[in-house]
């Protein structure tokens, strides 16, 4: 493996001590998500222990059926990124290309459904402020919860905007020709990220949407 | 220097062990657990998390070295988690001092 066609930076011995250094980078990167998202996390615990009879109400309003569809799609677009990344070590482009693709397809039907279901919840009158309505239990602790839902699915959905840019981007370098079997680290990277944006949501869904369903 | 890499049949045995579970997760939601419902949620997330992290970010097949930054993350997250909800869930469990009011 020549250093060249790998371009190996020069402070690297070869391509795999490159590729190594990135992702530990990544996986720094990745603690301060960890981080970001924690504080979110928590401060739902704390409310949703303190009021968990109206979290179980509110959660109910949630479309379960979308919730669902959508963790699929998620899922299923983890599947294709970890296969983009496959074929970027395979060195078959054409494929990587592929990949990417129906990653970006699948995060966009993803996104898709979260937009309407954004678009239902200000036509029932959840979004927390002025209009809202909730009817039976306490509405200013439900609004808690409807707080913590924008949020979070919110920050979630702006991740998966950048990760969707970012797969654009790397179609773009993949067409150039840009990666090869010993060098496709930006690939990689971008594929530890949109599994990082996955695990977030396979923690949400059940969180927000499955609170109270028995 | 050969890396050890996943294979693509791997993926998709972890893919369909993901769609498992989260039939699981939503079956268990439906079921009268009481308080052991938000248990199930969560472990059957965190058991997913970890495909994901092993199989899917090749951590699996990553060096001991790359192990310890994965881990830290969710290290640091689990002592916030437990310290943050250690004061909230015991809060009610002494009674405030007489004398003590609020604002003063």
């Amino acid at each position: 493996m020549s250093n060249v066609a790998a371009r190996v930076a020069e402070q690297f011995d070869d391509a795999v001590q490159q590729r190594e250094s990135a992702t530990v980078g990544m996986w720094i990167f990745l603690a301060t998500e960890v981080m970001f998202f924690g504080g979110m996390f928590l401060g739902y615990a704390v409310y949703r222990s303190s009021y968990p009879m109206v979290f179980g109400a509110s959660s109910q309003r949630l479309d379960i059926v979308l919730g669902t569809l959508n963790t699929a799609l998620l899922l299923t677009s983890s599947l294709t990124m970890a296969m983009a990344v496959h074929a970027a070590h395979s060195g078959k482009r054409r494929s990587l290309v592929g990949f990417l693709f129906a990653t970006i397809v699948l995060g966009a039907g993803f996104l898709g459904i979260k937009f309407y279901e954004y678009f239902q919840k200000f036509e029932e009158h959840l979004v927390p402020g002025k209009g809202f309505v909730f009817e039976g239990a306490d509405s200013r602790h439900a609004q808690l919860f409807f707080s913590f839902y924008f949020a979070m699915t919110g920050m979630h959905a702006l991740h998966m905007v950048i990760g969707i840019v970012m797969m654009g981007v790397l179609i773009v370098f993949a067409m150039r020709g840009k990666f090869t079997a010993e060098y496709y680290n930006p690939v990689e990277m971008a594929g530890l990220y949109w599994h990082f944006v996955d695990i977030v949501w396979v923690f949400l869904f059940p969180l927000l949407y499955l609170v109270e369903r028995s | 220097m050969a890396e050890k890499t996943v294979s693509a049949g791997m993926y998709l045995l972890v893919y369909l062990a993901l769609m498992v579970l989260l039939a699981a997760t939503v079956g268990a939601a439906y079921l009268h657990l009481g308080n052991l419902t938000v248990v199930a949620a969560v472990g059957i997330a965190i058991v997913k998390a970890t495909l994901i992290i092993l199989y899917f970010m090749h951590i699996r097949v990553g060096s001991r070295n790359l192990w310890v930054f994965a881990v830290v993350g969710f290290l640091w997250l689990a002592i916030l988690l437990t310290l943050g909800m250690t004061d909230y869930l015991s809060r009610g469990w002494v009674p405030a001092p007489t004398g003590w009011e609020p604002g003063k």
